[in-house]
C-alpha cells in the first residue's frame, strides 16, 4: 500500500473517531467511545449507537461513493470536470424524493422517501442507457445524461411550482440541500448493500480506465471491452449515487473536487485514483459533517451547502493553478 | 506462417463505399507501407482489420477475442491522444496491459519489454517527464514505444512518422524494419513515399477503398499508379545509395 493510501486511511480513521465523539450531547470523548461499545444503561449509549454511529457510517460510505464515482466518471470521459451527477442519476433520484414528499408518501411510510428516490434513480439510469445506447463514443453518454438531468430538474421545479402546500415546498427545498442529520441505522442498512455493490463494480474499472488514457481506439486495441466498461460504470455510479442521494439528498462538489485534488499524488493514473478518491471523498464528507455540527450547531446547517462552500474555493484554486501552468 | 489474413473486406457508409473487397495476407518478417492519397481508406482499412469498425468480409484479427487480439497485434492510432499528465514510463507501460491479469503487478518480462521499448525509441532522458508536456514529435515516439512494449507479432501504426524530424523518421522506419528482420511484421500507413520506398519490404496502394497495387516498392510506385492515384509525376531510381524517390510535379488536378 502506498504512502498516500496509508495517509488517507489514517485521516479517515481519525475523522470517523472525531465524528463519533463530537456532537451536541457534549459528553467526554472517552465516555462516548466506551458507551458505543459497552451498553452502560445511560442515554449516552443510545446517542452513540442510534444517532452518531449511523451518521458517521453514512458520511463514510457516501463520501467514498461520491469520490470513487467522480474519479471513475472523470477517467471514463477523460475530462477533469466530469462529476457523478453527470449521468442524471442524482437529479432523477431527487425527483423521486421530491414526488414522495409532495404526495405525502414520505410522511405516510418511513422509507417512502428513500425508496421513491431509488425508483427515480433506476428510471433515470434506464432512460440514459436507452438514449445513449449500449456502445458508442463517450459523448453520447454525456448528452443523454444532460438530457435526463435537465428533464428531472425541470420536473422537480414543476412539482415545486405547482405545490399547493408551502410546508411541503420548504421541506423539498431543505431536503435537496443534502444532510445526514437524524438518519438511523435503518438508513444505513438501506444504502449500504447498494453502495457496496456499486463500489465493487467501479473498482473493477482500474485497467480499462488506465487504458483509456490513450483514447477509446487504443484502449479497445489493448483488449478493453468498451461496451462492458461503460455498462459497469453506469451501473456502479447509479448504485452508489442513487443510494447516496436516497438517504442524504444531493451533495455536490465531492465527486468533482476530490479526484482533482488527489490526481497529482497518484501520478495521474486514473485506475489508481479510484480508491484514493474513495478515501479522499470519505474524509471530505466526514470533515464537512463535523463542520456542520461545530460551526452552527443550533441552525441545522445543511451538508450539501457546506461541501459546496468548501469545494468551490478549492476548485477555484485548482483552476488558478492550471491557468498558471498553461501560461 | 501468416500473421494476418484478410479477404473480401468491404465497408459502406451511406452511399459511399469506403472499402471495396480488400484481400491480402501478411507473413512474418514484412514491413508493409500502406499508401494512398487522403481519403483513400487507409485508416478505415487498418481499423476494420483490427475489428474496431464493423465491416463485411473476413479479417483473422477481428474474429479473435479482444484480449487474444491485443496479444497478437498492437495498434497505434493516428490521433496522439494522452488524456492525463502521466509520466512517459507509465504511458509506455500501458502497452503491457494485455499481458497482465486483473490486479497483477508489472513483472520482470514486462519490465524488460518496457525498458527495451524506451531504449529503442531513444527515450531514456524522457522516462520521468510528463507525457502531456512533450512536443508532438516526442509524444509520437513515446506512443510508438508504447506500441512496441506490447510485444506483439504484428504492429499496425497509422502515420507513425508524421511530425517527426528527419533523423527520427529514418530511425523509426529502421526500427520497424528491424522488427521485420526479427521475424515480426509491421504495417504502417505513410505519406512519405521516399521513406516508404527505402525502408518497406512491400507496399500496398489503396485507391478509392480498393487495393489497387500490392508488391515490392518498385512494382507499386510505377508512373501510371503515381499519376492515377497520387496525381504526381516523380523521379524514382535505384542508386548505389538505395532507392531514391522524389515527387516532381502535380498532374491531372483541376
Amino acid at each position: 500500500m502506498s504512502r498516500l493510501m496509508l495517509a488517507l486511511s489514517a485521516l479517515v480513521l481519525a475523522l470517523v473517531a472525531a465524528a463519533l465523539v463530537i456532537g451536541p450531547a457534549n459528553a467526554p470523548y472517552g465516555d462516548s467511545l466506551a458507551a458505543l461499545f459497552v451498553d452502560d444503561g445511560t442515554p449516552l449509549t443510545l446517542v452513540m449507537r442510534e444517532i452518531r454511529l449511523p451518521r458517521a457510517i453514512l458520511a463514510l460510505v457516501i463520501g467514498a461513493s461520491l469520490g470513487m464515482a467522480g474519479a471513475a466518471m472523470q477517467g471514463y470521459l477523460r475530462n477533469p470536470l466530469a462529476d457523478p451527477g453527470l449521468i442524471g442519476v442524482s437529479a432523477s433520484a431527487a425527483l423521486g424524493a421530491v414526488l414522495a414528499i409532495q404526495t405525502g408518501l414520505a410522511a405516510a411510510f418511513a422509507f417512502g422517501l428513500p425508496l421513491a428516490a431509488l425508483a427515480g434513480a433506476v428510471l433515470g439510469v434506464l432512460l440514459v442507457l436507452a438514449l445513449a445506447g449500449p456502445r458508442g463514443a463517450s459523448i453520447t453518454l454525456i448528452l443523454a445524461g444532460i438530457v435526463v438531468s435537465s428533464l428531472a430538474g425541470a420536473l422537480t421545479s414543476l412539482v415545486l411550482n405547482l405545490s399547493p402546500n408551502p410546508f411541503a415546498a420548504s421541506e423539498i427545498v431543505f431536503w435537496m440541500m443534502g444532510s445526514l442529520a437524524d438518519r438511523s441505522m435503518d438508513h444505513v442498512w438501506l444504502a449500504l448493500p447498494l453502495i457496496a455493490l456499486g463500489l465493487a463494480l467501479l473498482a473493477t474499472l482500474t485497467r480499462g480506465l488506465d487504458a483509456l488514457t490513450l483514447g477509446e481506439d487504443a484502449a479497445q486495441a489493448l483488449g478493453v471491452d468498451l461496451t462492458r466498461l461503460r455498462l459497469t460504470l453506469v451501473a456502479g455510479t447509479a448504485a452508489v449515487v442513487g443510494a447516496s442521494t436516497a438517504v442524504a439528498g444531493t451533495i455536490g462538489f465531492v465527486g468533482l473536487v476530490v479526484p482533482h485534488l488527489l490526481r497529482p499524488f497518484v501520478g495521474a493514473r486514473p485506475g489508481a485514483l479510484l480508491w484514493a478518491s474513495a478515501l479522499g471523498g470519505a474524509a471530505m464528507l466526514l470533515a464537512a459533517d463535523i463542520l456542520v455540527r461545530v460551526v452552527l450547531p443550533t441552525k441545522d446547517l445543511k451538508l450539501g451547502v457546506v461541501t459546496a462552500l468548501v469545494g468551490a474555493p478549492l476548485f477555484l484554486h485548482l483552476i488558478y493553478k492550471t491557468r498558471r501552468q498553461m501560461a | 506462417m501468416t500473421l494476418l489474413s484478410v479477404s473480401g473486406l468491404t465497408m459502406e457508409r451511406g452511399k459511399h463505399m469506403i472499402l471495396r473487397d480488400v484481400s491480402f495476407s501478411i507473413g512474418k518478417g514484412e514491413l508493409i507501407g500502406l499508401i494512398g492519397s487522403n481519403g483513400a481508406g487507409k485508416t478505415t482499412l487498418l481499423r476494420a482489420v483490427l475489428g474496431l469498425l464493423p465491416a463485411a468480409g473476413h479479417s483473422s484479427l477481428a474474429t479473435l477475442p479482444q484480449r487474444a487480439r491485443a496479444r497478437q497485434a498492437a495498434w497505434m492510432p493516428q490521433a496522439r491522444e494522452v488524456a492525463w499528465p502521466v509520466s512517459v514510463e507509465r504511458l509506455v507501460s500501458l502497452g503491457r496491459l494485455p499481458h497482465l491479469g486483473a490486479g497483477q503487478p508489472i513483472g520482470r518480462t514486462d519490465r524488460a519489454a518496457i525498458d527495451g521499448a524506451i531504449a529503442d525509441m531513444g527515450l531514456e532522458d524522457f522516462r520521468h517527464r510528463t507525457a502531456t508536456d512533450l512536443s508532438g514529435g516526442e509524444l509520437a515516439r513515446v506512443l510508438i514505444a508504447r506500441t512496441l512494449a506490447q510485444d506483439t507479432p504484428l504492429v499496425l501504426a497509422d502515420e507513425p512518422i508524421a511530425g517527426l524530424d528527419p533523423a527520427h523518421q529514418i530511425q523509426t522506419m529502421r526500427l520497424f524494419a528491424g522488427l521485420a528482420v526479427a521475424g515480426r511484421s509491421a504495417v504502417v500507413s505513410i505519406h512519405d513515399l521516399g521513406l516508404a520506398a527505402r525502408h518497406c519490404t512491400r507496399l500496398m496502394l489503396l485507391g478509392g477503398g480498393r487495393l489497387v497495387a500490392d508488391g515490392a516498392p518498385g512494382d507499386v510506385l510505377t508512373p501510371d499508379n503515381l499519376t492515377e492515384h497520387f496525381n504526381i509525376i516523380a523521379h524514382f531510381a535505384q542508386t548505389e545509395a538505395g532507392p531514391i524517390f522524389q515527387p516532381l510535379d502535380v498532374v491531372g488536378m483541376d
